[in-house]
C-alpha cells in the first residue's frame, strides 16, 4: 500500500539520506532502526512531507505524497513527532486539532464524533478537559497517538513513540499503535531505539546504515548478523518463552 | 445531532467563555461611559448619553464629541490591536515575551515615524509608511534570527532589547538633527498617548484592526497547531512558513499604525494575551476574541485612571502601561511564563 523509492535528502548538500526504498502492507508495522544520527527521523520527516526530499517517490495507494498540497499529505499520513511542546490545550482540544486537516472555517459535528469515539477508544474520556502539559509522559503520548488518529489517516508515523516512557507504559503505546494498525488497517512506520520493543511489536524491519537501507526484513528473516552489522555491537537473538531477544554479547 | 457528555461539556464550556465575553464587553462599555462623564467638565450618565446623540447642548456636545471620545475610543482600539498584535507574535514565535514594545517592533515604527517628520514632512500617509516601514525592518530581523539562528525565546528578546536601543537611539540622533517644531512632535513618540488622534487617524485604524482580527480568526486553528510545536503543526498540514510571515507582517502593521498615530505604548500587547490565556486556555478560537476586549479593556482603564487621578487629563497612558507591564514582564519571567 506505501511504496517508498528513491528517496534523496541532504541537509545543505550533507547527504542524509540516499536512495531508500521500501514498501509496507495496510495493516502492517515497520520498525526502522539504526544508530543515532543515521537519518531514522529524517526519513520520516520526508515521507509527510516536513521535509521535501530532492528526489524520489512516496506512493500512497497510487497516488504520490510527494506532489500533494501539505494539507492533502495531513488527511492520509498522521504524525506522532519525538517532542512534542507542552501546549496549555486541553486534550479534547488537542484531539479535535488532529480534525484541522479535514475542518473548514466550523468544527462540523463529525469531527466531535470522531474526537469523542477516539478518546473513548483511547481510554482518556477522564482526562478530557485537563490541559496536555499536566499529563504524564505515558498519557501525553496517548493523546499525540489520538491527534493523529484523528486525521483519519491511511498512514502513522511514529518518532521514537517510546523513548522517555517507563516498560509498563512503552508496553501500553506499543500495544495501542499495533491494535488500531490491524483494527483499521493502516500501515504504521515507527522509529525505534529500543530493540527488544522493536522485535515484539513490529511486522518488518528497516535498518539504515549511513543514509541507506541496509536491509528490509520480514519478521521472520530477522538475524544477529544484520544487528550486529548496523549496530557495530555483536548481539544474539534467543528465545524468552513466546518473545524473541535481542542480547548484546 | 447527539452528542456523548465530553463533547457537550466541551461546547457547554465554550458557552460559559462567550458569556464571560460578553461580561467583559459590558464592562468595557460601562468604564467607557463613565470615562466620557469624568474630567474637568463633568457629566452624568444621562447627559453622556444625550451628548452622543448630539442634543446636550452646544458645549457638552462638542466636549464629548470632540475632547473625550475620540481619545476613548482611540484606547479601546489601540488596545484592541496592540493585544491581538501580541497574541499572534507570542504565537507565531512561540515566544510567551514576544509583544510589539519587547521585540522592538514599536521602536522601530516610531524610528521610522520621527524619520519621516524630519525627512520627508509630517503627512499621515508619509508618516504611516515609514512607520510601517519601521515596524517590518524590526519584524525581519526578528524572523530572521529566529530562523536561521533558532535562537532561544530568551535570546529572541534579547535581541528585541537590542533593537530597541538601537532604533531609540537612531531616533535621537534624528531628532539631533530636527527643528524646535519637529522636535516637539518627534518627542511626542517616545511617550504614547491617545489622547492626540483625529476621528480619521482612528477610523483607518478601527478598519485595520478589525481586518487583521478576522484573518487571525481565519488562522485560529493553525496558531493552535503552531503551539502545539513547529513540526507537529507541519504534520497537520500547516504552512508555517507562509503562517509566520503573514501572521508577523499583519501584527507589525497594527503596531505600526497604532505607534504612527499614538507613539509607543508599551507591555499591553503582553500583558492583555496572558490575562486572556488565564481566563480562557490556549484554544486561539477564544483566545483572539478574548485578548481583543481585553486589551481594550485595559487600556482604556488605564488611560481613564490617569486622568482621574492626576488630573490634568495630560499624563500620557504610555507611561501608566509601562509602570504597570515593567513589574508584570519580570512576574512571567520569574514564575515561567505560562
Amino acid at each position: 500500500m506505501l511504496t517508498v523509492s528513491g528517496i534523496h535528502f541532504s541537509y545543505n548538500s550533507h547527504p542524509a539520506l540516499s536512495d531508500i526504498h521500501f514498501s509496507l502492507d495496510a495493516g502492517q508495522v515497520l520498525g526502522v532502526l539504526g544508530v543515532n544520527g543515521a537519518g531514522k527521523s529524517t526519513l520520516l520527516k520526508c515521507l509527510n512531507r516536513i521535509l521535501r526530499p530532492q528526489r524520489g517517490a512516496v506512493l500512497l495507494e497510487k497516488a504520490n505524497i510527494l506532489e500533494m498540497r501539505q494539507r492533502d499529505v495531513a488527511r492520509r499520513m498522521g504524525y506522532v513527532p519525538q517532542r512534542h511542546a507542552d501546549s496549555r490545550l486541553t486534550v479534547y482540544e488537542a484531539v479535535l486539532l488532529g480534525r484541522r486537516p479535514h475542518m473548514g472555517w466550523t468544527v462540523r459535528p463529525k469531527d466531535y464524533q470522531v474526537v469523542e469515539t477516539l478518546l473513548a477508544e483511547m481510554a482518556l474520556t477522564h482526562l478530557s478537559h485537563r490541559p496536555v502539559c499536566d499529563l504524564s509522559g505515558g498519557e501525553v503520548q496517548q493523546v499525540m497517538i489520538a491527534r493523529a488518529l484523528a486525521q483519519s489517516p491511511r498512514v502513522l508515523l511514529l518518532d521514537e513513540p517510546t523513548s522517555n516512557l517507563d516498560i509498563k507504559h512503552q508496553l501500553e503505546v506499543m500495544k495501542t499503535i499495533r491494535r488500531v494498525v490491524r483494527e483499521q488497517q493502516l500501515s504504521a512506520v515507527v522509529s525505534i531505539h529500543d530493540l527488544n520493543l522493536a522485535v515484539r511489536f513490529a511486522d518488518a524491519f528497516l535498518f539504515i546504515k549511513d543514509h541507506r537501507v541496509y536491509a528490509l526484513h520480514a519478521k521472520d528473516a530477522l538475524n544477529a548478523a544484520t544487528i550486529s552489522d548496523v549496530y557495530g555491537v555483536e548481539v544474539s537473538l534467543i528465545n524468552a518463552g513466546d518473545h524473541l531477544m535481542v542480547v548484546p554479547r | 445531532m447527539k452528542f456523548n457528555t465530553v463533547t457537550r461539556s466541551y461546547r457547554q464550556r465554550i458557552q460559559h467563555q462567550t458569556l464571560a465575553l460578553a461580561a467583559t464587553l459590558t464592562l468595557a462599555l460601562i468604564v467607557a461611559v463613565y470615562a466620557v462623564g469624568r474630567g474637568a467638565y463633568s457629566l452624568s450618565p444621562l447627559q453622556v448619553f444625550r451628548a452622543l446623540l448630539g442634543t446636550a447642548g452646544e458645549r457638552a456636545d462638542v466636549v464629548v464629541w470632540n475632547i473625550r471620545l475620540p481619545r476613548i475610543v482611540a484606547s479601546l482600539v489601540v488596545g484592541w490591536g496592540l493585544s491581538v498584535s501580541g497574541l499572534s507574535i507570542q504565537s507565531m514565535l512561540r515566544n510567551p515575551l514576544g509583544s510589539p514594545s519587547t521585540l522592538g517592533i514599536s521602536q522601530g515604527a516610531a524610528f521610522g515615524a520621527a524619520a519621516a517628520i524630519v525627512f520627508a514632512g509630517a503627512g499621515i500617509v508619509s508618516v504611516t509608511f515609514f512607520a510601517f516601514m519601521g515596524a517590518m525592518g524590526a519584524t525581519l530581523i526578528i524572523l530572521l534570527l529566529a530562523h536561521l539562528k533558532r535562537l532561544s525565546p530568551e535570546a529572541i528578546i534579547l535581541s528585541g532589547v537590542a533593537l530597541s536601543a538601537l532604533f531609540g537611539s537612531a531616533t535621537i540622533l534624528i531628532q539631533y538633527m530636527a527643528t524646535d517644531i519637529q522636535l516637539a512632535s518627534v518627542v511626542f513618540w517616545t511617550f504614547g498617548d491617545t489622547a492626540r488622534s483625529s476621528w480619521r487617524e482612528i477610523g483607518l485604524l478601527t478598519v485595520v484592526v478589525a481586518l487583521t482580527s478576522i484573518f487571525f480568526m481565519t488562522q485560529r486553528w493553525d496558531m493552535n497547531a503552531l503551539d502545539s510545536g513547529e513540526e507537529a503543526a507541519r504534520g497537520l498540514g500547516v504552512n508555517v512558513e507562509r503562517l509566520r510571515l503573514q501572521g508577523m507582517a499583519a501584527a507589525a502593521l497594527i503596531a505600526a499604525l497604532a505607534t504612527a498615530f499614538h507613539g509607543v505604548i508599551a507591555f499591553v500587547g503582553l500583558i492583555a494575551p496572558h490575562m486572556a490565556r488565564r481566563l480562557v486556555g490556549a484554544d486561539h478560537s477564544l483566545l483572539i476574541p478574548f485578548a481583543s476586549v481585553i486589551g481594550a479593556l485595559l487600556l482604556l482603564s488605564a488611560d481613564t485612571a490617569g486622568r482621574v487621578l492626576v488630573g490634568s487629563g495630560a499624563l500620557p497612558v504610555g507611561v501608566l502601561t509601562s509602570f504597570l507591564g515593567g513589574p508584570v514582564f519580570l512576574y512571567l519571567l520569574v514564575r515561567g511564563y505560562r
